[in-house]
């Protein structure tokens, strides 16, 4: 983090017992973070800090509370009826959770990649464009066919699509909807990327592909990322966490999760015991 | 596994359940067609008998007259203007049939032919343009009853031609013999299939300008007396009788003013055009003047009312439950209710509108404003329940990903939501505007059934509409509102379909894919 890390007054806490030390402040730290759906608790307890420039992964099986965490990082929660979230998120020292903190802007930085791809029903570049039209990130028409073309190569779509920008987005293919929509994210200029399950409605191909996108990614941004796979997860993070009815069970370093898991639920689950 | 379950489709239970279930699926698709079918049947009935009704409203027959402008300009004011048009056209008659004019009674049933009113249109149109002085010909509409006559379109009437009879005088100068071997068969044969009492039927045979009302018929032999013409025009051409099974007593058209207007027909000054009054003039006592286009014209500013209330004030309030509004037991609450109201029966807006808009806050009666504001509460909740499910419609993903790029929740609805639901609303909204202008309680109790003479000029204006208009048509006695209320009710459908199909357009235009 070293350079960006100089300039914000991120406030190291003490790391929960049992993970392995950072090399540097987290991107965005949580701690004692407890989410409730209509009063029924849906995350216990979790504190987990996020580091910069690299993949988190959140494993576990299905209804853990994996979504519901992500979800916790840019206050998607705050769209669902009767979702309540409690605890610290801090962000350049700041709880994202405060009043202060305005959910639009949060979110402009810390951007979401969906299960299901979700290309607007416009143009492809309208796709791209939104974003930052909408934040004002573009002077003129130039800057804005600019910083298309920037995100759709970064996203390395660039290629596929450079001759037909005007067809509908929701006209390409899955794996090219999935990408389209990365690059929708990063245009907006994030600092964060979260993406859940980002690749379980796509082939082998089209999940490798994406599998390289994220690992070009991660030299610019803090990703977090949800996964049912464990190669998946094995080949791109360099962080993990492991999320059990709620809880998170065990997190560290992804060599040290898969090779020597310390909790007995994690090793279950990794090899394929339960889940 | 597999060859067990090979096995079974082979055996004879298996097979037997197939056939069942394939009949099953058969059968069901034979009744939806049947249920489609019944519908169409339906519809076409529907749309046959309207139009068979409507279609002698299409044309109507006008006869000319030639008149002084200088006199009609001369005159001091409209209605002294109509004076003049209207003695110049009897005057015309008079002498058209001088036998029936020595009398007060025959002067009156000639005048009959063409109604007093129907000179206004006439005398109006001199004066705006007082420069015209000379001889004029003008078309005044046949009395509407005569006109029925004349189309065989009367009740209780047959009209067949035959061919030529031998004719000669009878002894007192008075009728015409008509002889020929079985030529009146057809008429005995017409007459007596329907009425019994021959004494009370009238037939009348026309030959050119001449009309002659029988007073003996065999198959053979036909004898009877001159109402209009002379004796000599019968021989040797096509001639055309008119049965009449009702008695005269019971008509309000005679036989002597049917033989005129056929006389003035044969002359060439009665001619048959197209009915455009029905869409030019204002509503009248008299079927042959009245027209719609005063209720046109009131349906049309009710609608402009009821679609600058009901469709923004529909529009942001589905997108305000939707969108913004809080799940909870108040919105639940709101929208139970607004179901509810969709279901309200729409005289009760009626009575809501007579108290409140009349009473309490004294706008005018019969007025588009009254109207359009009932009509609007009427249909408020079908644009929220059409504007809302098309909300529905719209993918949560959608909003999601707008959210996800920072949109705020306003951005993410307008820039993201409505274009995908635009379509649908529109189709409520055009639904909605449908169903207010087929509306007909509300408008009743309201008062905007009032007769109207005038083109209103704005929502404050008496008016009508086009629905109470059709109803105040339909409950006439006369017979010449029939045909007219099946016309209204065509250029009522017109609107309608052309709503409907502005509907499907817009749908398919719009209609996107995610
Ligand atoms: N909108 C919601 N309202 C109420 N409960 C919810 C909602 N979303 C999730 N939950 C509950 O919260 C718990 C965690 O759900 P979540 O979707 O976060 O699981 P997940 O780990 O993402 O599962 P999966 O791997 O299947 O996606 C589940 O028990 C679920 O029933
Ligand atoms: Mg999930």
């Amino acid at each position: 983090m070293d350079g960006s890390a100089a300039g914000n007054e991120v406030v190291v806490t003490p790391e929960p017992a049992g993970t392995l030390a950072l090399g540097d402040a987290p991107r965005m730290d949580c701690r004692n973070v407890n989410v409730f759906y209509s009063g029924k608790q849906a995350i216990f307890d979790v504190s987990l800090p996020i580091p910069d420039r690299s993949v988190t992964a959140l494993i576990g099986p299905s209804g853990c509370g994996k979504s519901t965490f992500l979800r916790c990082l840019n206050r998607m929660n705050d769209t669902i009826e009767g979702c309540r979230v409690e605890g610290e998120i801090i962000m350049d020292g700041k709880d994202i959770n405060s009043p202060v903190i305005d959910p639009v802007l949060l979110r402009s930085r810390v951007g979401m990649v969906f299960q299901k791809p979700n290309p607007f029903p416009k143009t492809i570049y309208e796709n791209i464009a939104y974003g930052p039209r909408i934040h004002g990130l573009a002077q003129g028409r130039e800057d804005l066919d600019e910083i298309v073309e920037k995100c759709l190569k970064r996203a390395g779509l660039w290629e596929e699509v450079k001759d037909r920008l005007t067809v509908p987005g929701t006209s390409l293919s899955g794996g090219q909807q999935q990408r389209l929509c990365i690059a929708r994210a990063i245009a907006v200029r994030p600092e964060v990327i979260l993406m859940d399950e980002p690749c379980s409605a796509l082939d082998p191909i089209a999940t490798a592909r994406i599998e390289e996108l994220i690992d070009d990614l991660r030299k610019r941004y803090c990703i977090v990322i949800v996964t049912h796979s464990m190669q998946q997860a094995a080949r791109v993070s360099q962080r993990a966490a492991f999320f059990h009815l709620g809880k998170l069970v065990e997190m560290g370093d992804t060599d040290q999760i898969f090779t020597s898991p310390r909790d007995r639920r994690t090793e279950d689950y990794i090899t394929g015991r339960f889940g | 596994m597999s060859e067990q379950a090979l096995s079974s489709f082979g055996t004879d239970r298996a097979r037997k359940r197939l056939r069942r279930r394939r009949a099953a699926d058969r059968r069901f698709k034979w009744y939806g067609r049947a249920a489609i079918g019944f519908a169409l049947a339906a519809l076409a009935l529907l749309l046959a008998s309207i139009f068979s009704q409507a279609l002698s409203a299409a044309t109507y027959h006008v006869v000319s007259f030639r008149i002084d402008a200088g006199r009609v300009v001369a005159a001091e004011n409209t209605s002294g203007a109509l004076k003049e048009v209207y003695d110049q056209v009897r005057a015309d008659l008079f002498e058209a049939f001088p036998d029936a004019s020595g009398t007060p009674a025959g002067r009156q049933e000639v005048s009959a032919l063409v109604t007093r009113l129907a000179a206004l249109p006439i005398a109006e149109r001199l004066r705006a343009s007082p420069a015209r002085r000379g001889m004029e010909q003008v078309s005044l509409p046949l009395s509407d009853d005569v006109d029925l006559y004349l189309k065989g379109a009367a009740a209780r009437q047959v009209t067949i031609n035959f061919g030529p009879v031998a004719a000669e005088p009878t002894e007192d100068g008075q009728g015409v013999r008509l002889s020929g071997a079985g030529a009146f068969a057809r008429l005995i044969a017409a007459a007596s299939l329907e009425h019994a009492n021959v004494t009370d039927v009238s037939f009348l045979v026309t030959g050119g300008r001449s009309t002659v009302r029988l007073t003996r018929l065999s198959a053979d032999e036909a004898e009877g007396s001159l109402i209009a013409g002379t004796a000599s025009e019968f021989g040797n051409r096509a001639l055309c009788a008119r049965i009449i099974l009702a008695p005269q007593s019971e008509r309000t058209v005679s036989d002597r003013q049917i033989a005129w207007a056929l006389a003035l027909k044969a002359d060439g000054r009665v001619r048959r055009v197209p009915h455009w009054s029905l869409l030019t003039h204002t509503d009248s006592t008299q079927p042959e003047l009245a027209g719609a286009l005063a209720a046109i014209v009131g349906s049309f500013l009710t609608l402009l009312v009821t679609a600058s209330l009901a469709i923004p004030v529909g529009i942001l309030a589905s997108i305000y439950l939707e969108e913004f509004a809080p799940k909870n037991r108040l919105t639940s609450l709101i929208e139970v209710n607004i179901n509810n109201l969709a279901a309200v029966p729409s005289i009760v807006f009626g009575l809501l509108g007579a108290a409140v808009f009349l009473g309490v806050m004294g706008l005018p009666r019969s007025a588009p404003i009254v109207g359009g504001l009932v009509l609007a509460l009427l249909i408020l909740p079908v644009v929220i329940i059409a504007s809302r499910a098309a909300l529905k419609a719209v993918p949560d993903s959608i909003r999601q990903g707008a959210l996800a790029v920072g949109a705020s929740r306003m951005q993410t609805v307008f820039h993201h939501v409505l274009p995908l639901a635009a379509p649908g609303m529109l189709t409520g909204a055009i639904l909605g505007m449908a169903r207010a202008l087929g509306e007909t309680a509300p408008l009743l109790l309201i008062g905007m059934v009032a007769f109207v003479a005038d083109v209103p000029r704005g929502p404050g204006d008496e008016a009508s509409a086009l629905p109470v208009l059709i109803y105040s048509w339909a409950t006439q006695a006369e017979r010449a509102w029939e045909p007219m209320t099946g016309a209204v009710i065509l250029i009522l459908l017109a609107f309608l379909i052309a709503m409907n199909v502005a509907v499907v357009y817009l749908r398919h235009k719009f209609e996107r894919r995610w």
